[in-house]
């Protein structure tokens, strides 16, 4: 189940406040905190009680006299109030949160008091101290999601404002601070921004909608989104279960599913959300003959059988399973494993009885500290860890990476160039990185100069330490065995490739003569390294420019392995920088795919930003977006506009974009493409920003580092440049709505840790003995020592016994197994 | 003229020139032959005096070491008189690893060279103390530590000066009468004086230190041997074959080291004795206060054991006193013995230092070691530190702190201190990225030797940065100084910080428990806080404690109560690296402490996430987003969509004839997209 964010914010008054604001004297009565002739249709907070002495248990509480009370009400203030019997531990403790409340609560415009009950007050809003315990917090930060109404004419104006627009869920308990009641407000925490929670505890109210049974709680779900007709009352669905927070949960994910489906699969292949809650499906077999009155049928049953089961329809004509010939309704048990029955039934009542009678509700009992429902801790969910587990036993080609120790390392770096990989063997990121490296190893079978070596960290740790080596994976590149250079890309196979081949040549190169330049600009000269970096990277210079030299130089060694650098610097310089218009000094960028050759003045730039200036011009304009080279574009702070093409991009709407682009309309946004069929996480990042697939080609702007927002191109709009232009005016104009927010949330523990601490704290509280410090002098322990034995074996059992119990995974038979085996182990 | 000009000029300033000397002439005429002076001075050349010195020398400080034999470790060319050491040397571990051998290692000194590892003086298991001695002497000389031979120090006393670094100088003299004064004075000069008992009678008895080793001298004897240590031990087991019995008195009873995982008790390569002992093989062991004691010698030359009561009533000749056994005729020591030898070890010499010194013995439990504070600097006065086996008070009967294989640990967290406090060298650290936290821990559990060795006395400490993105790593910090660790190490602490320990459990050990019983080994993860073995437990703190909250801590906890407790489980080989029971449940704790997700991602799914969420794991944002993702192989992804951790996309959301339904698990609300990941979904 999911939550909303939390809502603290108090929303604008709704409209209904004028109209209800004669209606004061209903409050009163009802013990709405919401201050007297206010907001009938808010939920102030819990319950007033008279009450006369008070008792100062937490002093920074205002504790207050009913008189009191009454008196410091504002109109249109929220408060909360809690009534409290006497201070038991429980409500301490609740007192102590609810103490810590009040600044945030005062934020947010809610006063907050204490009021005390005495025991023989007999009021029904002190009630009993364990139905009190924990509503009130829910509902003070619920007083929006929730209306509290007293009279059947409040349930009316509601039902008539939400026909058409939204359903409600109205609910009766018998009093506020009921374990129903906090199971509704959990709901409403939950459900409260798609439907409208109601709440009353008049029994009057209850009964004038046809309801007796007012010593039990209900909650009514009114269908009032597709009721266009004013005129009409909403449908109701009356839900059957006991008002827990489960079943509420259950009834309103009945109530949002489809209330009729058609199929034409095979009946016991079918699958819907009632299935999943643990409710039975009901077949309607129809025929194409038929179809129009069976239908009719259908939605009439899945009215009576809302809640209850789910109802399909099934086209007995298009259906290649077999169906018996007469029979007219297919039961399906949610039940795994049990067949379909095909029944023969008469008429609609029998229908459901026939339901009726074989829904098993199953009671689930809910249980805050319930062990069952915690997840279990002990399940692998990183997905290198366990993926690299998963793939232990496969023995990998090591063989054709040589393994390095702390004797040979220094002799094998120094004799031949050497890519090192230092790894960890119990480190699971390393391991995975260690396939690539292995993969790798048997491309360049053969045909590297370079030596692929590894040092394993968890072996020869100083040796890693010397080597400035504390985290891993770590890549090295040694030549002649000095100035080891740390390879900082992607851990996969093709990038550390490109980076072993992109090295192998100097970084910068030198160019000595106007013909070898041409033929590196035109990637002739590194023809088999062009298809690594498809940007040649030429500084031209005079002879006598040497500090720019020099900064080029250190540029070109700083990207080696991630550019081809060349450089060139003879007397007749003025040939090149002639003919491709450059003023020197300069650097001339060949594009090998586009064939364009662009010059960039370097007057005055210092390594650092030559650096820089390489990067950029390493970027394309319209990327295809890889998961490798994603994160280059991210660092351009800018909305992206991805392109989802599954294959590759229609050359039209490439045009388009690339038009808009040196038109400078795109300057804002990173425009690039997703190619499905290389990238297939993007249908993953599609599904989260459309729910459905939606159809392709798509055009979506992502706002990552601003809000967070996603734009579609309305997929009816044909990729234009004039309609791309329009749409994108549109949306700085902040006329387009967003399809959806990226969720913002931190990253949390996705599972909770083992609390050692407190289960100390419990074995400690259970023993106090063991508490004991072991201060008695050597002499003393003498007399003790049989006793103290027997303590002892005493206290090793007992707490994990109990423990245990509290784990819920404890019939593992395997670890149980592994565990007597360990003990034999050490008896050994 | 330039003449005269030039002595108008010369005039005064003479003048002043002896006014300024005339004040220091006078009040402090010692000044004028000042005693050579030394930042760091070094007494003993043992161990853990060449340890410190070892240190000093590679950080380049200006020191000395004062020995007053001709070579380093006279103590092991004397001790112990029968020459077995009963510090193992093991020389195979089945790893590589030469931080993790160390953990087994239990005679080399710390250094960069591997020539200096035990192994290569000794094959044997338990070495002889020749080698020791040699090896020492290699230490010494291979390091070049610069080490004043045949120098007693024979007296240090304090000069206070308000321009030395600690308020004070030490003044040492040796047996010439020479002085030399030291900023700070490292005392290593170990346990030497051996421990005597005064009762009636106590010149019949010979000395550990002195007694025959020879067996044949002990032929037919019967022996009483006082003490129950290894030393008395030790010298019953030599004897054990040839004597007619052996009777060993003692104060307490015996303490076996493998009940008490301390290395100083009763080793079971000494413990020859209890098995005759317990087999009825007329050997025996007794308790009792020897203070009462008294031994009579009577007309054979024989000892009798008597009471020192019964020795004031009369004083009449050995044979007409009263014995226990005329009242009390089974008394157990009834019989005459041929020989009495005292076994009572030793304790440290206080004699050669001033009373201004202040250094005391460390009360009633360690009387033989001097106070010092968890840092090891005496109380009495700043900038004396006590080193060795002489700093054992620190950790007696706990840790390794008073043996070689412990010391030379905590003689490099003092020295650390030290270049803090006088060099301004903040102690040692890496940092790292927060997504390597785990990794840290994991490494150094499993590798580190002083956090075993020296366990629940010097442990790791990981400082976390602002907003927990990042984190310092310190290794082996004096625990027990965890209040002060800003002012010693030099580092900040002000967002939360993880302390490293290796713990027993608690009640597993001490002297009469039963370290075999069943149910001892714990193997499941959510029972890792019962461990009795030897493990790793993490300390979780959102702020520093303070001192208060260190030393008013509950009285079987090695440090406050933290934040959050974390206990790795006990494991039989000392490996923790198995991936779901030992870094899993490390992995949860560190992510519930910093409220954070620390799993690793693939770059698939770091990508995802970059485009379906504003925030990123740490594991994408400081992996991914810096261009270092991990790509991973075919065959991984295919694992990994069979575990159910990762999707295959490839399939994902074709539409579908049945009306578009959503597969299974996809998201029901909009604005929240779907999680793809299991386990992280919210929950309720």
């Amino acid at each position: 189940m999911q939550r909303t964010a939390w809502k603290y914010y108090p929303r604008q008054q709704d409209h209904n406040t004028e109209q209800n604001r004669e209606k004061s004297p209903a409050c009163v009565q009802l013990q709405l905190m919401m201050s007297s002739s206010f907001n009938i249709f808010r939920v102030g907070i819990s319950v007033v009680i008279m009450c006369i002495f008070y008792k100062s248990a937490v002093d920074s509480l205002s504790e207050l006299s009913p008189q009191k009370y009454f008196s410091t009400l504002q109109p249109g203030k929220a408060s909360l109030a809690y009534f409290c019997q006497a201070d038991s531990p429980r409500t301490s403790i609740f007192l102590e949160e609810l103490n810590e409340a009040i600044t945030p609560l005062q934020d947010y415009g809610i006063s907050v008091a204490k009021v005390n009950c005495v025991k023989e007050e007999t009021s029904r809003y002190c009630g009993k101290e364990e139905d009190l315990m924990k509503a009130y917090l829910f509902s003070a930060l619920l007083f929006n999601e929730v209306k509290y109404i007293t009279t059947l004419e409040d349930l009316q104006n509601i039902e008539n404002a939400l026909k058409g627009k939204a359903n409600i869920a109205f609910s009766y308990v018998r009093a506020i601070g009921t374990p129903e009641h906090r199971a509704v407000m959990e709901a409403a925490f939950v459900y409260g921004t798609t439907y409208q929670f109601v709440l009353t505890t008049e029994t009057a109210l209850l009964e004038s909608i046809g309801n007796e049974d007012i010593e039990n709680a209900h909650l009514y779900f009114f269908h009032c989104k597709q009721v266009l007709d004013l005129t009409l009352q909403c449908r109701r669905t009356l839900m059957e279960q006991p008002l827990t927070t489960l079943n509420i949960h259950q009834f309103i994910k009945t109530m949002e599913a489809p209330l009729l489906t058609e199929v034409t699969e095979d009946p016991q292949q079918v699958s819907t959300v009632h299935l999943q809650l643990g409710l039975p499906l009901v077949f309607i077999v129809s025929q194409q003959a038929t179809y129009e009155a069976d239908r009719r049928t259908a939605e009439w049953v899945a009215w009576r059988l809302l809640g209850k089961a789910g109802v399909l329809l099934l086209l007995r004509d298009s259906l290649e399973v077999d169906i018996p010939q007469h029979s007219n309704v297919i039961f399906r048990r949610a039940e795994e494993g049990v067949p379909v029955e095909f029944l023969v039934l008469d008429d609609i009542d029998s229908l459901i009885s026939h339901v009726e009678s074989n829904v098993h509700i199953e009671e689930i009992q809910e249980d805050e500290d319930e062990d069952t429902k915690s997840p279990n801790m002990d399940v692998q969910d990183d997905e290198v860890a366990e993926t690299v587990y998963r793939d232990r036993k496969r023995p990998l080609p090591l063989e054709l990476t040589v393994e390095l120790t702390e004797e040979t390392f220094n002799t094998t770096v120094v004799a031949s160039d050497s890519i090192v990989l230092f790894y960890a063997g119990w480190q699971a990121v390393s391991m995975a990185f260690l396939q690539s490296y292995i993969d790798l190893a048997i491309k360049l079978k053969g045909t590297s100069t370079m030596l692929l070596t590894r040092v394993n960290c968890a072996d020869w740790s100083d040796l890693c330490t010397k080597q400035n080596v504390t985290e891993f994976p770590v890549v090295k590149m040694y030549k002649e065995g000095k100035n080891p250079v740390s390879y900082v890309g992607m851990l996969g196979t093709e990038d550390l490739l490109k980076f072993i081949q992109l090295s192998r040549i100097s970084c910068p190169v030198n160019i000595t003569s106007v013909q070898e330049a041409e033929e590196y600009l035109s990637g002739e000269l590194y023809k088999d390294l062009i298809s690594y970096s498809s940007v040649s990277v030429l500084g031209l210079f005079s002879p006598n420019m040497t500090t720019a030299k020099e900064d080029f130089t250190e540029a070109g060694n700083y990207l080696k392995g991630y550019a081809i650098t060349g450089i060139y610097s003879e007397e007749d310089v003025l040939i090149l920088s002639d003919k491709y218009a450059a003023t020197l000094p300069a650097l001339l960028l060949s594009r090998h795919k586009e064939g364009k050759i662009e010059s960039i003045p370097l007057a005055n730039s210092h390594a650092q930003d030559i650096i820089q200036i390489i990067t950029n011009a390493l970027l394309e304009t319209f990327p295809e977006i890889t998961v490798e080279n994603l994160p280059i574009y991210l660092r351009l702070q800018k909305p992206l506009l991805i392109l989802f093409s599954d294959g590759s991009i229609n050359p039209q709407y490439k045009k388009a974009i690339l038009m808009l682009v040196k038109e400078k309309h795109l300057d804002s946004l990173t425009p690039c493409w997703l190619n499905l069929k290389n990238t297939p996480v993007g249908r993953g990042i599609l599904q989260s920003y459309f729910d459905t697939m939606p159809p392709l080609p798509l055009l979506v702007v992502v706002n990552l580092h601003s809000g967070g927002q996603v734009f579609a191109f309305p997929s009816d709009q044909a990729i234009t440049e004039q309609n791309l232009l329009l749409w994108l005016k549109k949306l700085e104009a902040g006329l387009e709505n967003h399809i959806t927010i990226l969720p913002a949330q931190e990253w949390k523990p996705p599972l909770p840790a083992y609390d050692f601490l407190s289960m100390m704290d419990a074995a400690a509280s259970q023993h106090p003995t063991r508490k004991d410090p072991e201060c008695t002098k050597e002499m003393d322990v003498q007399e003790n020592d049989k006793k103290q034995h027997e303590d002892k074996s005493a206290i090793i059992k007992e707490p994990i016994e109990t423990l245990r119990i509290k784990h819920w995974n404890r019939s593992n038979w395997f670890k149980e197994g592994e565990k007597s085996f360990r003990h034999d182990n050490k008896e050994l | 003229m330039r003449l005269a000009a030039a002595a108008r000029l010369w005039g005064p300033p003479g003048l002043l020139l002896t006014f300024a000397l005339h004040p220091a002439l006078c009040l402090r005429p010692a000044r004028t032959a000042a005693p050579p002076h030394r930042d760091y001075c070094v007494l003993g050349a043992g161990p853990a005096g060449l340890q410190m010195a070892y240190f000093l020398q590679r950080a380049g400080r200006d020191y000395a070491v004062f020995e007053r034999a001709p070579r380093p470790g006279s103590f092991f060319a004397r001790y112990p008189r029968h020459r077995r050491l009963i510090s193992i040397n093991k020389r195979h571990t089945g790893k590589a690893n030469a931080e993790f051998n160390l953990r087994h290692d239990w005679n080399s000194l710390l250094s960069h060279d591997p020539q200096l590892l035990f192994r290569h003086y000794s094959r044997a298991y338990f070495p002889d103390a020749g080698d020791m001695v040699r090896y020492l002497g290699d230490f010494a000389d291979r390091l070049r530590l610069r080490v004043l031979y045949n120098t007693t120090i024979a007296h240090v006393t304090l000069d206070k000066d308000r321009q030395a670094w600690n308020g004070h100088y030490f003044i040492l003299t040796d047996q010439t009468g020479q002085a030399h004064r030291c900023s700070v004075l490292l005392v290593a000069t170990g346990l030497w004086v051996p421990n005597q008992v005064d009762f009636p009678g106590s010149e019949h008895v010979e000395g550990y230190e002195s007694v025959s080793v020879d067996p044949k001298d002990f032929e037919g004897q019967n022996v009483l041997i006082l003490g129950r240590g290894n030393s008395a031990f030790e010298t019953a087991e030599n004897i054990l074959g040839v004597t007619n019995f052996i009777h060993m008195l003692s104060r307490s009873r015996v303490r076996l080291s493998w009940a008490t995982h301390y290395v100083g008790d009763l080793r079971a390569i000494n413990n020859g004795l209890l098995d005759t002992y317990q087999l009825k093989s007329l050997d025996g062991l007794l308790e009792s206060d020897l203070t009462d004691l008294a031994v009579v010698k009577d007309h054979e030359g024989k000892f009798h054991i008597t009471l020192k009561f019964f020795l004031e009533e009369s004083n009449q000749s050995a044979d007409a006193i009263t014995l226990p056994q005329d009242d009390n005729d089974n008394f157990a020591m009834r019989v005459a013995y041929d020989r009495v030898i005292r076994c009572l070890g030793w304790k440290f010499d206080f004699s050669i230092f001033n009373k201004s010194l202040r250094l005391s013995s460390s009360g009633e439990f360690s009387k033989k070691y001097p106070l010092v504070k968890a840092s090891y600097e005496s109380k009495g006065s700043r900038g004396l530190f006590v080193l060795g086996t002489a700093s054992h008070s620190v950790d007696y009967r706990k840790s390794a702190g008073g043996f070689i294989h412990g010391f030379r640990y905590t003689v490099r967290a003092v020295h650390r201190l030290l270049e803090h406090r006088h060099h301004h060298v903040p102690w040692p650290s890496t940092e790292h990225p927060i997504s390597q936290l785990t990794n840290s821990i994991v490494r150094r559990v499993n590798e580190a030797s002083g956090l075993y060795q020296m366990f629940s006395v010097l442990a790791d400490v990981i400082l976390l940065k602002e907003n927990a993105t990042a984190f310092e790593y310190l290794e082996e910090f004096p625990m027990q100084m965890l209040a002060q660790l800003e002012t010693i190490t030099g580092r900040k602490a002000q967002h939360g910080l993880f302390v490293i320990n290796m713990e027993y459990g608690r009640n597993f050990s001490g002297p009469d428990k039963d370290v075999f019983f069943y149910d001892r080994s714990v193997g499941h993860t959510e029972d890792a806080w019962q461990s009795n073995f030897l493990h790793p437990v993490i300390y979780y703190y959102r702020h520093l404690p303070t001192e208060q909250e260190v030393r008013f801590r509950p009285a079987d906890w090695a440090l406050p109560r933290p934040t959050a407790i974390h206990h790795i489980v006990e494991d039989f080989l000392t490996d923790w690296t198995a991936p779901v029971g030992h870094i899993l449940p490390l992995r949860r704790f560190l992510e519930n402490c910093l409220d954070t997700d620390l799993r690793s991602f693939y770059a698939e799914s770091c990508f995802l996430f970059a485009l379906t969420h504003q925030k990123l794991p740490p594991f994408c944002q400081q992996g991914y987003l810096r261009m270092q993702g991990l790509m991973g192989t075919e065959s991984l992804r295919r694992h990994g969509i069979e575990s159910g951790l990762l999707r295959d996309y490839a399939t994902v959301g074709r539409p579908r004839e049945d009306g578009g339904q959503r597969p299974v698990g996809s998201s029901p609300a909009p604005g929240l997209p779907v999680q793809p990941l299991d386990g992280n979904k919210e929950e309720l």
